[in-house]
């Protein structure tokens, strides 16, 4: 009885979860979505008597390839949000017919299976408990898969390093060479910090001048574009106009 | 019980192919796929208790690796691409065709 | 009736026994002239002359050795080797027969060598010229020396080689080539008859020896020996130029000279006469359709090459006419049996002179009018060449038949035969005779009489001594052999060991006041005055007039290409296109349609190859439930 309970609420929200995931706009939404499926996977290993397999799930899966997929996420950018629009014809009527249809036909292929009482692991776990005859099974029987598993692994790290690589065009620029390319351009000095002589001590807002006008180099332009995004200029005129000024020097 | 575990795994999977289908992130694409094997593994596992054998506790095991294996190389590929490309969208990789 | 002999191993030494040689030398000298190349520009004629003089030498050497023998050994067969095991052996046959033939060509031959160092003086692929003489002499003398139908076969095809190369010598000339080509196509048909024939001679009789088919014949049914008689006469007709293969022959002129004269006047045409007398103990016994067939064959020759002869302005074309009425005797004397062959090889023999006389001839008058061979253009040529004059003239009196010249015994020797055995085609051939006189006539009035009618650059003069000697050599020969020959039987008895004869008491004497000789005699005093009538009182019309009916027909060459055009080019051109179209249309259509096809269809087809991932995976998930589908439904699931 503590299973089907388990079971149902887990079934559902895996499977909303699992819809959230496909349907939202938002990559670290989708991200975080399936992150839940698979919790709910690895609570589903356990009951089912897989407690190490639950274990390497959340381990794995929550724990590192999860975190990895946040990396990557971060890398090519976290508000690259998909258009909705599909550009291929017909693609997403026939995603749906064939997706349902498999789905319909799965479940009336298991429907119509008639199975048997379930066996239960006890039998294969009675010599000290699931982990140990995991591990008995994995290092005698599936040793040379194992070890073949390992080697997969490193080539894969080496892959992933060599794909990542980017090989160096130009010399690195070293501090001289920085701080004579500064003294080149316009502005010797570091940049002014915000909310210096300003009225509100945020990074959001720009400093004021000695003279009262207004420096837009003080704001970071990504802060700009969120503040104008979301509609938080603020009401001094002369702030806002310089705000959105870097704003749109941003998105250029 | 069996039976529902299955479903649910067929349902899982179908999602996750219905969102290959249609996303076109390549790193969600990826995750829908990562929806899948873990969908099949669930099957493993139910498997693996019905018919009172572990051996498909370690065939869940190994597709666990070989995931992990895959996310790494997709994903340094996807980033490779990206740089390239400006573009993480599956639509934009079309130069290999007629 | 006195039956060949019987052919015995040659096995002492000997002349005979290295009677190879006739042909080796020859042949020697071709190769040498043909691989060295260009090395031998300067000396390569003189090689040539030497190397059938050689041959000339040997085949004397061995005419000596044979008549010094009895006549029951006269037929010599000297063996070479083995040539295909089992099947053929290569020998040579040295008999009566055959030696006077190798007398005739290496004699002659070298004659004509000697006579075209100088007409090809100015030539310079005079070595190639030589060369291929040299070839010619070699395959000819193989041919008739071979004592076995293969032997006789392959020099049957390399002097038809000869005869091509040497028709196209000057292959630059479009003309000379389709002359070449001609020739070659139209003997073909006749060598497919002589090849058939071998091959129902060896289904027959297990041999192509002439030595064991002697033996056998008389196995075979009347049939099988009429069927392999009528074809080796097919291919008699290709070489000698016989209707109904004659049409090459006239257009064989656009070769040199003394080609014509050597090749297709004296030596190479009268092959088909060899083969027939060769063949005659076997395969013509006298009286039978086969005979009968060549008889007609030479017969009708005769008739249509005098019609033809007496048309043509070309005067080269008006001797082929003519060579090919005087095979058409030598033929109808070979169709006679025993009693003509005597008269057809005499007359074989004394035209070789006579034809090869007035072809070089004809060769030192073009050489003297800037090759000009229209003899409307020639006329009163007697005073700048009396020499080419003179020996012409003495061809010409042979030709016709005027009394005590050889012409007047051979010719007479076969019409008077014929007139005996085959009353109709012996008068046939009076009446050739007759128009032999006109036409002849009117080739001697047109080009040595009259008034001048030449060019403006023409500077008629004598030709260089290397070319008249041999004029007077064969001149003399045209004079003297046919008596020789005739009188007193003297060729038909040392012909009977290899053809067989009369027998003694049977030996026809010559009459010289007999009806038929009386009445070819008559005819050719009227032919020869009609002549004087209409080219030697009158004027000749530079431009030649239209004339009538007749006259076209025989400028025509009796409509033979016509004919030929019609009845063989024309349907074989239709046939051609029919199966260019066919295979434009029909087979390349449906492989260039299958092409096109597969081509359009994959063009269409590749489309599906869109770049897009998903596209791909769509269709990979709908194969997938498909598949589960089909599972379900089977009942697998």
């Amino acid at each position: 009885m503590g299973e089907t309970i388990t079971f149902w609420v887990l079934a559902v929200v895996s499977v909303g979860a699992a819809l959230g995931m496909v349907f939202n706009r938002k990559a670290v939404y989708s991200a975080l979505m399936l992150g839940s499926v698979m919790l709910c996977l690895a609570v589903l290993y356990a009951v089912q008597d897989a407690p190490f397999l639950a274990a390497v799930q959340i381990i794995v899966y929550t724990g590192a390839v999860m975190m990895l997929f946040l990396f990557t996420l971060m890398l090519v950018g976290v508000d690259s949000s998909d258009s909705l629009v599909e550009t291929l014809r017909g693609q997403r009527f026939w995603a749906a017919i064939a997706g349902i249809g498999f789905a319909t036909l799965i479940v009336l292929a298991i429907g119509n299976a008639v199975f048997a009482g379930q066996t239960g692991l006890a039998a294969a776990t009675a010599q000290g408990g699931n982990v140990r005859s995991v591990a008995l099974l994995l290092f005698t029987k599936y040793v040379f898969a194992f070890e073949v598993t390992s080697a997969l692994l490193i080539t894969a790290a080496l892959a992933a390093m060599v794909l990542a690589h980017r090989e160096r065009l130009t010399e690195k620029a070293t501090q001289k060479d920085l701080s004579r390319a500064r003294f080149r351009g316009d502005r010797p000095s570091p940049l002014p910090g915000p909310g210096t002589y300003a009225r509100n001590n945020a990074i959001d807002m720009p400093a004021l001048l000695p003279d009262g006008s207004v420096a837009e180099d003080s704001v970071n332009r990504y802060i700009a574009r969120y503040d104008v995004e979301h509609d938080h200029l603020p009401e001094d005129p002369k702030l806002a106009e310089a705000i959105q000024h870097k704003a749109e020097e941003e998105s250029k | 019980m069996t039976a529902h575990y299955l479903v649910l795994s067929g349902l899982l999977f179908a999602i996750g192919a219905l969102g290959v289908l249609i996303r076109r992130n390549a790193i969600v694409v990826f995750m829908c796929v990562e929806l899948m094997l873990n969908a099949c593994n669930l099957a493993f596992v139910t498997f693996a208790r019905q018919h009172g054998n572990l051996e498909g506790q370690i065939i869940a095991f190994f597709v666990m690796v070989v995931a992990a294996a895959e996310v790494v190389v997709g994903l340094a590929i996807i980033v490779t691409i990206f740089r390239t490309r400006r573009s993480a969208s599956v639509d934009d990789a079309n130069l290999l065709k007629y | 009736m006195e039956s060949p002999v019987e052919i015995v191993q040659h096995t002492a030494g000997g002349v005979i026994g290295v009677s190879w040689l006739m042909i080796a030398l020859p042949l020697l000298g071709a190769a040498i002239l043909l691989i060295l190349g260009r090395v031998t520009n300067r000396w390569g004629h003189l090689l040539g002359v030497a190397m059938s003089l050689a041959s000339f030498v040997v085949a004397v050497l061995a005419f000596f050795e044979l008549i010094g023998l009895p006549e029951a050994q006269r037929r010599q067969a000297v063996h070479l080797w083995e040539f295909i095991p089992g099947m053929v052996d290569m020998g040579l046959l040295i008999d009566p027969l055959s030696i006077s033939f190798a007398l005739l060509i290496t004699g002659v031959g070298s004659l004509i060598h000697i006579y075209s160092i100088g007409y090809m003086a100015h030539d310079s692929d005079r070595r190639r010229f030589f060369a291929y003489l040299n070839l010619f002499v070699a395959a000819m003398l193989l041919l008739v020396l071979a004592d076995n139908y293969v032997g006789l076969f392959i020099g049957w095809e390399g002097v038809g080689l000869a005869s091509y190369l040497l028709i196209g010598f000057w292959q630059f000339k479009p003309s000379a080539a389709v002359a070449a080509k001609k020739a070659f196509v139209v003997n073909r048909v006749g060598d497919f008859g002589l090849l058939v024939g071998m091959f129902i001679i060896w289904t027959s009789f297990g041999t192509f020896a002439f030595a064991d088919l002697g033996a056998q014949v008389g196995t075979a049914s009347q049939g099988t020996v009429t069927a392999i008689g009528l074809l080796l006469l097919l291919g008699a007709c290709g070489k000698s130029a016989q209707l109904p293969l004659q049409s090459w022959l006239l257009d064989a002129m656009e070769g040199p000279t003394p080609v014509s004269a050597l090749i297709h006047a004296a030596t190479m045409v009268t092959a088909g006469v060899y083969l027939v007398v060769r063949s005659g103990a076997f395969f013509f016994e006298p009286g039978s359709p086969q005979a009968l067939a060549v008889a007609i064959v030479g017969a009708a020759t005769l008739l249509a090459g005098a019609i033809i002869g007496c048309a043509k302005d070309d005067i080269k074309k008006g001797l082929a006419g003519s060579t090919m009425s005087q095979i058409g005797y030598m033929m109808l004397g070979a169709g006679l049996g025993p009693a003509g062959y005597a008269f057809a090889i005499g007359h074989l023999i004394t035209h070789g002179f006579f034809k090869a006389d007035m072809f070089l001839g004809a060769g030192s008058v073009m050489h003297g009018m800037n090759d000009e061979v229209d003899m409307r253009k020639y006329g009163g040529l007697r005073k700048y060449m009396p020499l080419t004059f003179a020996t012409f003239m003495v061809g010409y009196l042979a030709i016709i038949g005027f009394p005590l010249l050889s012409g007047y015994f051979t010719k007479d020797g076969i019409i008077e035969t014929a007139v005996h055995e085959q009353p109709v085609l012996g008068w046939l051939a009076v009446l050739g005779a007759g128009i032999t006189g006109f036409y002849m006539s009117r080739m001697v009035f047109m080009t040595f009489f009259g008034e001048k009618r030449w060019a403006e650059d023409a500077h008629p003069h004598e030709s260089p001594k290397v070319m008249t000697i041999p004029l007077i050599v064969l001149s003399i020969g045209s004079v003297f052999l046919g008596g020789y020959l005739i009188l007193s039987n003297r060729l038909m008895v040392f012909l009977g060991p290899a053809t067989g004869r009369p027998s003694d008491a049977n030996l026809p004497e010559f009459h010289f006041a007999s009806t038929p000789g009386l009445t070819t005699l008559a005819l050719v005093a009227v032919g020869a005055g009609f002549a004087w009538m209409r080219y030697g009182k009158a004027t000749v019309p530079v431009v030649a007039p239209r004339g009538s009916f007749l006259t076209t027909f025989a400028r025509r060459d009796l409509y033979g290409d016509a004919l030929n055009e019609s009845l063989f080019m024309r349907p074989g051109q239709w046939l051609t296109r029919i199966a260019v179209f066919f295979d434009n249309r029909g087979i390349d259509g449906v492989v260039n349609g299958l092409a096109a096809g597969i081509g359009g269809t994959s063009g269409r087809l590749r489309r599906i190859q869109t770049g897009f991932a998903r596209t791909y995976a769509l269709s990979i998930l709908i194969g997938a439930a498909l598949l589960t589908g089909a599972l379900l439904l089977v009942g697998n699931i």
